[in-house]
């Protein structure tokens, strides 16, 4: 099952790139695939037995024997929802590159599954080399997406971003050869902790240039400025994900030592980046700066989250990662509509477009609500618990999540009022549309998953790790 | 009377069939009518290489324990089997590539006569056995390549390219000449088995003689600081002998230094382990420094060949089976991407007829998707990304620095390959990412018609660069066969 969900969308990409079809069937066929990857997920989320907990659905294959490499699948508690994060966000995003209608369409939605197919892989992966594989298959269409259908910007975009996150994978590359090969397997659940420094730091690296962590951040806000909107949806909403993974299922789990070691230096880190983003959203001058910044700081709240290795902490990171992702794609995506629309995503140029589009106020302001984490909400829940978490490590921890809260609040409803409140703006023309239905259709589900985890939170964070003991399932390396 | 050793004609096989596809390719010049003239020499350069290629597998099934045959002096073994094999594969597909290049009108039969001796010669050159037949085989196919590199008289470069080539690679083999001779002087033998027996450890006639032979070897591998020849070779050359030389002249060449070094200088492989990553260092350095600043795509491939160099370098320098078995394995696509670039270089040659450049490869993969997306392949490929054999084989040649000790070499083999994306991932960048405005779509004068022989051998580059990375067991049981052969 789970090598279905791999395989699935990258033999559809096959199909688009090698089958000569027009635009129109191309883009149906590959939101088809994206659907029917969405009934797989399900399927996998109903037969998963959360009671039992642990490595399920899991496949392994012989790679090469020798310095025992494997095909090894399978998912956990968590990898279960972040896996069923990653097929959401790709549906919504296919479903809304298929509506705008992409030059090259063909290319553009092989590629697409491709990543589909790759980020699975990455949550799925119970093999080092094979996780290192994946996790370098992300950026190849990633650098394509963004390189070729980017803004003018793109060139200088791409390259730093593929330049930080490959210095990031090479030095994880290294570390994985001296880990592997001094423990004789590179199998993830034989592979025995290590208490090396510089492997785990080789890890965190790679990890926290794809997260980003604060202060690896540089080619952050030009790829996300730069990408078509439902690319920046999905490297803020799911590629970012992959590094918060890594950090939970590898520099966590397998270097419990490091991890204690390095604890302060890198809670440090995050709570900078959690602030420092806050504060850049807060002054950023477009819709794309605000919600890449507010990204930075997110992962920053969210790598405090597994850093604290404890079970609240765990649990709310694994839940914010969930609410992050949906919340910043579904925003990405409003920006794009916003942005195609005005032609501009300066806020200074935007405003007033709440006046005759009921439709767009209603969803903006919902995932705004949401994002800003007002209590009820499901990102509320998850920060409420990575504070809880976090508190039991130092409450000077608390405290700066709890300051980067309130400027949530501050940029969020900036955000808001700049684009449908205030006077109307000079780019805004009477004749910008409401949301149409395809654009209801591709933001309403995001924003009912919210919805529906604001309702029961719990669905997550009491269903990702054995027994609902992050901590020792952590210390137990999830066996 | 003169006593004639035991000839295993079977071993010869593959040099034979070689040598046969040369006579024969070379009586087409003079007995075939010039509009079949070109057809029938190609026909019989790739049944040589087909041949070469079907001889070497079967040698290879049966020859599980390597010995010497012809008086010791040539080796049958699974070591130079599988180089035989790498080296005849190359040919074949060098062979298809050329066919319809236009600018040979004159020495279509002369051509692959030579490229049919070339291939001879490496084939000779990595089952030598002793010093002797060492120097013969470099030369053999040295002279060959000299001469395949001046072939288009009027092609722009290509005297030049041959002229420095002939220099620059007699020197090199002049040093290996002489370094062989110290070791002759030091050892009294020319065996390398012989060689290794005298053990003369330390001994610094033979330390002068071993670090020539490497010089020497490192010339024909174009590793730096031996590597002045090979860009301006590269480029001035017509561009099929240019991907033939690069994946099988190094081919050869690495699996030849592998053997001398493993069987004749164990004692000294303190030393030599050290020297040869000293080389793939600076290989790594120079190679991927140099490559940042090209604008031609055919020197930048040549210099992206001299970084590839050093990291197969460094599998050599492990000195251990794991090394061996990441050289032979990292051979295979290495070769695939190599003649694939190639390729796909000629290929847009032959649509604009002037050099290619980064700037003209404009829009050629929206153009050209087959070969716009080999070519991408290609690229991640050299720079170590998944889904290509260039990842699994940097990911071994680690292992091995690491298993070595050399955790180092892994830190400046990762740093190397960082600096190199931005150059490979530039020519993509270049072919896909243009604005529509600087594409050069259909250049003037139309598109030359589809080549389907060039198209068929860019799909089987590519094929091997990609399926290498998901049959890696069987490469690797292949390797280790074949490594099993060397005296570890």
């Amino acid at each position: 099952m789970t090598t279905l969900l791999i395989v699935l969308p990258l033999a559809a990409a096959l199909i688009v790139w090698l089958l000569p079809l027009n635009p129109v069937s191309a883009g149906a066929l590959a939101l088809l695939a994206a659907l029917v990857e969405v009934g797989v997920w399900i399927q996998m989320l109903v037969r998963y037995d959360f009671a039992a907990g642990g490595l399920q659905f899991s496949e392994r294959r012989s790679w090469f024997s020798d310095l025992d490499v494997s095909y090894h699948v399978g998912v956990y508690g968590f990898s279960v929802w972040l896996i069923g994060l990653t097929v959401v966000v790709m549906a919504a995003t296919i479903a809304y590159a298929f509506w705008v209608g992409r030059e090259r369409m063909r290319a553009y939605m092989g590629l697409m599954l491709f990543l589909t197919g790759a980020v699975v892989g990455v949550f799925s992966a119970q093999d080092l080399l094979l996780f290192y594989a994946f996790f370098e298959a992300m950026l190849i269409p990633l650098y394509v997406l963004i390189g070729v259908w980017g803004g003018p910007g793109r060139m200088g975009a791409t390259l730093k971003f593929i330049i930080y996150t490959m210095a990031g994978s090479l030095l994880m590359l290294a570390a994985i050869v001296v880990y592997g090969l001094s423990e004789n397997t590179f199998d993830l659940v034989k592979i025995g902790q290590s208490s090396s420094q510089w492997i785990f730091l080789g890890f965190v690296a790679a990890f926290a240039i794809k997260s980003p962590l604060f202060p690896l951040h540089g080619w952050l806000p030009d790829a996300y400025r730069e990408s078509p909107p439902e690319v920046a949806a999905i490297l803020s909403g799911v590629v970012s994900k992959a590094g918060a993974y890594g950090f939970l299922r590898i520099a966590v789990a397998k270097f419990p030592d490091p991890a204690h070691d390095f604890r302060v230096p890198i809670l440090a880190l995050a709570a900078i980046g959690l602030i420092y983003g806050s504060l850049l959203a807060f002054r950023a001058p477009d819709l794309r700066g605000v919600i890449a910044y507010s990204s930075l700081a997110q992962m920053g709240l969210i790598t405090m989250g597994v850093f604290a290795v404890n079970d609240l902490g765990l649990d709310g990171s694994v839940l914010q990662m969930v609410n992050h992702g949906l919340v910043s794609a579904t925003l990405f995506l409003l920006a794009g509509m916003v942005e195609r629309r005005a032609l501009t995503g300066e806020l200074g140029r935007l405003g007033g477009m709440a006046r005759g589009r009921p439709a767009l106020a209603t969803v903006l302001m919902t995932t705004g609500v949401i994002a800003l984490a007002v209590p009820l909400s499901s990102a509320f829940a998850g920060e409420f618990l990575i504070l809880a978490g976090i508190f039991q490590r130092g409450w000077g921890w608390a405290v700066a999540g709890a300051v980067a809260i309130v400027l949530a609040a501050m940029y969020v409803l900036r955000l808001i009022s700049a684009v449908l409140h205030r006077e109307v703006g000079p780019a805004v023309s009477d004749a910008a549309l409401d949301l149409r239905p395809a654009e209801l259709g591709v933001t309403v589900p995001l924003l009912a998953c919210l919805l529906a985890l604001s309702v029961w939170p719990a669905a997550i964070s009491e269903h990702s790790f054995r027994g609902d003991h992050g901590g020792a399932d952590v210390a137990s390396q999830f066996k | 009377m003169i006593q004639r050793p035991h000839v295993d004609w079977f071993a010869l096989a593959p040099v034979n069939a070689l040598l046969l596809a040369t006579g024969l390719a070379l009586l087409c010049a003079v007995l075939v009518p010039r509009p079949w003239r070109r057809g029938v020499a190609a026909s019989v350069c790739a049944l040589g290489y087909a041949a070469a290629f079907g001889f070497a597998i079967a040698l290879y099934v049966r020859s599980a324990h390597g010995h010497g045959v012809v008086a010791d002096a040539f080796r049958r073994d699974r070591l130079a089997e599988l180089a035989t094999m790498v080296v005849a594969g190359s040919g074949l597909l060098a062979v298809a590539l050329s066919y319809r290049d236009r600018a040979r009108e004159d020495h279509a039969a002369e051509y692959y006569s030579l490229l049919a001796a070339a291939g001879a010669g490496m084939a000779f050159f990595v089952a030598a056995n002793n010093l002797m037949t060492l120097f013969l085989a470099l030369e053999w196919f040295s002279i060959s390549l000299y001469i395949l590199c001046a072939i288009d008289r009027d092609r722009i470069g290509g005297l030049e390219a041959a002229l420095k080539y002939l220099v620059i690679g007699s020197f090199g083999s002049a040093v290996l000449l002489f370094g062989s001779a110290l070791v002759y002087g030091s050892s009294g033998r020319l065996d390398f088995a012989g060689i290794a027996a005298a053990g003369g450890e330390h001994d610094a006639l033979l330390l002068f003689g071993l670090a020539m032979i490497i010089a020497g070897l490192a010339f024909k591998a174009s590793a730096a600081p031996f590597h002045m020849w090979t860009p301006d070779v590269y480029e001035g050359a017509p561009t099929s002998v240019t991907a033939f030389m690069a994946a099988a002249t190094k081919t050869a060449a690495l699996v030849v230094a592998l053997r001398v070094l493993v069987t004749a200088f164990p004692t000294n492989a303190d030393l030599w382990t050290v020297a040869v990553a000293v080389i793939a260092v600076c290989s790594l350095v120079v190679g991927n420094f140099a490559a940042l600043v090209q604008r031609n795509v055919k020197r930048m491939l040549a210099y992206s060949s001299i970084s590839q160099a050093g990291f197969m370098l460094i599998a050599v320098s492990a000195d251990s089976l794991l090394g061996a078995r990441a050289l032979l394995y990292y051979l295979v696509p290495y070769a695939a991407m190599s003649i694939g670039s190639f390729a796909v270089v000629a290929a847009r040659e032959r649509e604009l007829g002037v050099p290619v450049t980064f700037e003209n490869m404009a829009g050629f993969g929206w153009e050209r998707p087959l070969l716009g997306i080999s070519m991408w392949a290609f690229m991640l490929g050299f720079a170590g990304f998944p889904l290509t054999g260039g990842f699994v084989g940097k990911f071994y040649v680690f292992a091995a620095a690491y298993r070595h000790g050399w955790t180092w070499l892994v830190i400046v083999g990762v740093l190397a390959t960082l600096v190199s994306l931005y150059y490979y991932l530039g020519l993509v960048r270049a072919m896909f990412m243009r604005r529509t405005e600087d594409l050069q779509l259909a250049p003037i004068g139309g598109s030359p018609p589809r080549d389907i022989l060039l198209q068929t051998s860019v799909s089987a580059c590519l094929v091997v660069t990609v399926g290498s990375f998901f049959a890696v067991q069987p490469l690797i049981d292949l390797a280790k066969h074949a490594a099993v052969s060397l005296p570890f």
